[in-house]
């Protein structure tokens, strides 16, 4: 399906990231986003809130606070609306109660997260990596999610396009980890037509209401999604249920729901993985990141490469669910993996594991609060070939 | 008595087994069919009921009523009704909870709810204490009273739901108990009809947490209390506070009109559409972010 010309806004833009991913939403055709004001991600809701009225059919609300804005846009994706919100490391701490109930109830909608250094208040306004494992893991239970880390204004536009559409196809909150460097940085951003950016319509059920089963899966492990008011009178809740949607308390309801919630992701891996790879072939040594560290890894490569080193690089768009087949592969090929992230080691431990002791692993932290020295990774690099 | 429950089948869940999860003498069930006579007179659709809920006995509400049903987190059910009722407004939105529920962990979302004034209704089931977790104290417990972790009798004072609601600015407020059911639906479907947020307070019994904990004798001394320690809020005006001491009021404590929240919002909206000024305003909103860019970073493009 093509995304609905109202909320495009086509053309060349001069926006910053935070701004690029609010017209991003738009054209994705998300008509409702529920937010509380917090640095450096205010601009999103912002955008947002002086764009919905003339794109029209919509909606923007402040709630009183982080834990009410997760709670009203599951409302929102309930009632039929693509829906999201937009915080930063504290509200993302407080986020979490009502992402598990997303992801519990399998709600498509879009969490964009503009890192900052923490921890608590930590550097409101300068940048941060160090969210990354909450975004994996900071709801209680097990699950799975997606995550996409943007690295400037033009893919945080694309990506919210993807997060979006991730979101319907999975039935799941897709969270969009950009830092306060992609949010307040400001370059060229195109948006092309309507008609040539590709939406992936929420998987309505169409069938008889009275046979409406809410978590009934589909062969792709996904149920149909509903909307309040259309007949259906569905049951949703937070509780261990069954394909009904009522609850049950038992191992063996737990164990059905739970292995398919996180199923439907990881055999997906593969296919929801986006990676952007590069030379590759013959390097001894691969530098994976993400996010703004990506950008900032190039003049390090580019040096290295200058003085004959054999440097690849494997860029993840998409950090969760890991690309696990491809980093097992690629500690196989080469000598060392080398990691720089705005953190102490977080997708540094993942990639540790699935290098197996394959390859060496050497993690280039940074605390946050702006982005790494140039001289780092590059040392990093060389680190690696010892 | 067999109309009503004509009506009960009517709107509870063929495919949703009872007995309830509630014990036997809980006040639940009359605030769930009050409720389900309140939405039958006024005629709403079963398709077109939203009824939501958090977390607790009370949380259990939504699941046995034949309506687009929402058990949401604990304390969260007035802002996950936020977003049902602006994505679609065509929605009659009942958000069903207890009184820990809205007023302690929920007492925020509460108070900006009513602030708010988004057409929808709030009912505060307030028996008092936390029933499911087996009767720890509430903000609606009063002083002196026991729950299991105020052993020696509550040390601090209870909220007067109403008057809260009342002061955080909801344009209809009600309040009556479980005893007094008949009431209760009259008050609740005023409230549904109300055009604002509307909240209803409805004071109901707990024998199994509060009531053995507080030496009432059964379940039904409990209705028994309700009925000889409440006053319509009519006959109250008229009473000293000394005879007041101790009682709860009923009937309708506020009903005022105010501009409703989606009306205002699509007012606006509407105005921006028709008013080449607003256009020009938002298109000036929309260029002074250029702008800023523009100043920011001037050399790039
Ligand atoms: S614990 Fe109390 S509120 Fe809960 S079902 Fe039993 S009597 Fe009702």
């Amino acid at each position: 399906m093509k995304a609905d010309p109202k909320g495009v806004l086509t053309g060349a833009h001069y926006l910053d990231g935070d701004h690029a991913a609010a017209e991003g939403a738009l054209a994705a055709g998300c008509r409702f986003l529920a937010g509380y004001p917090i640095t450096p991600s205010t601009e999103v809701a912002e955008r947002f809130a002086a764009r919905i009225p003339k794109v029209g059919g919509g909606v923007f609300i402040q709630m009183e606070d982080e834990l009410a804005s997760m709670a009203a846009i599951l409302g929102g994706a309930w009632a039929g609306k693509k829906s999201m919100t937009v915080t930063s490391g504290p509200g993302f701490s407080l986020m979490m109660e009502n992402l598990g109930l997303g992801i519990m109830m399998e709600v498509p909608l879009v969490l964009i997260n503009v890192q900052r250094g923490g921890p608590s208040t930590g550097l409101p306004t300068l940048p941060g990596q160090a969210d990354m494992m909450q975004a994996r893991w900071g709801s209680h239970g097990d699950y799975e999610i997606i995550a996409i880390c943007p690295s400037s204004p033009q893919e945080a536009f694309d990506y919210m396009i993807t997060a979006f559409n991730f979101s319907e196809k999975y039935r799941v909150p897709t969270l969009v980890m950009m830092d306060e460097c992609v949010g307040h940085m400001t370059e060229k951003v195109v948006i092309p037509p309507a008609d040539e950016i590709e939406i992936t319509p929420r998987k309505e059920y169409t069938g008889p209401p009275e046979e409406y089963l809410p978590y009934l899966p589909d062969k792709d492990m996904i149920p149909w999604m509903t909307k309040a008011g259309d007949g259906t009178r569905f049951h949703t809740t937070g509780l261990t249920h069954d394909e009904k949607g009522y609850p049950v308390m038992n191992a063996d309801c737990q164990e059905t729901l739970v292995r398919r919630l996180v199923d439907k992701i990881r055999t997906n891996a593969d296919e929801i993985a986006i990676l952007e790879e590069e030379e590759i072939d013959g390097a001894d040594v691969v530098l994976i990141s993400y996010g703004i560290s990506s950008r900032v890894a190039i003049p390090a490569i580019e040096r290295a490469r200058r003085e004959g080193l054999k440097v690849g690089s494997l860029r993840l768009v998409t950090v969760w669910p890991f690309p696990e087949t491809r980093v097992r592969e690629l500690a196989k090929n080469v000598k060392a993996l080398v990691i720089p992230e705005m953190n102490y080691g977080q997708v540094y431990y993942e990639i540790e594991r699935c290098a197996a002791g394959n390859a060496r692993t050497v993690l280039v932290p940074h605390a946050g609060g702006w982005v790494h020295d140039v001289d780092d990774i590059y040392a990093g690099i060389k680190e690696g070939l010892k | 008595m067999s109309e009503a429950i004509e009506t009960a089948r009517t709107y509870l869940r063929p495919s949703k087994k009872l007995p309830t999860v509630w014990c036997g003498g809980c006040g639940l069930g009359i605030i769930l069919s009050a409720m389900i006579r309140a939405i039958a007179r006024v005629g709403v659709e079963k398709n077109d009921v939203a009824v939501v809920s958090g977390i607790g006995c009370t949380g259990r509400m939504p699941t046995y009523v034949d309506f687009n049903t929402l058990h949401t987190t604990h304390g969260r059910a007035l802002a996950f009704a936020t977003g049902i009722k602006l994505a679609r407004p065509s929605l009659t939105v009942i958000a069903a909870m207890g009184d820990g529920d809205a007023l302690a962990i929920g007492g925020n979302h509460f108070i900006h709810a009513c602030r708010r004034n988004i057409d929808m209704t709030a009912i505060v089931a307030n028996n008092s204490i936390y029933g499911m977790t087996g009767g720890q104290y509430s903000p609606t417990t009063p002083h002196g009273k026991r729950g299991t972790t105020a052993p020696y009798g509550n040390v601090e004072h209870a909220f007067d739901v109403a008057s809260l609601a009342a002061g955080a600015g909801a344009t209809f407020v009600a309040r009556s108990s479980v005893y007094h059911a008949r009431e209760l639906d009259r008050l609740f479907e005023k409230a549904i009809r109300h055009k604002g947020f509307s909240v209803v307070e409805a004071v109901t019994n707990c024998y199994t947490s509060y009531g053995r904990l507080n030496n009432h004798a059964s379940p039904v001394e409990m209705l028994r209390w309700m009925k000889e320690n409440s006053v319509p809020f009519a006959a109250a005006a008229k009473m000293d506070p000394e005879e007041l001491e101790g009682k709860f009021t009923r009937g309708v404590i506020v009903d005022r009109e105010l501009p409703e929240f989606i009306e205002s919002y699509d007012e606006q909206a509407s105005a921006l559409a028709e008013n080449p000024v607003a256009v020009e305003q938002v298109g000036n909103i929309l260029r002074r972010f250029d702008a800023a860019a523009e100043r920011l970073n001037p050399k790039s493009g």
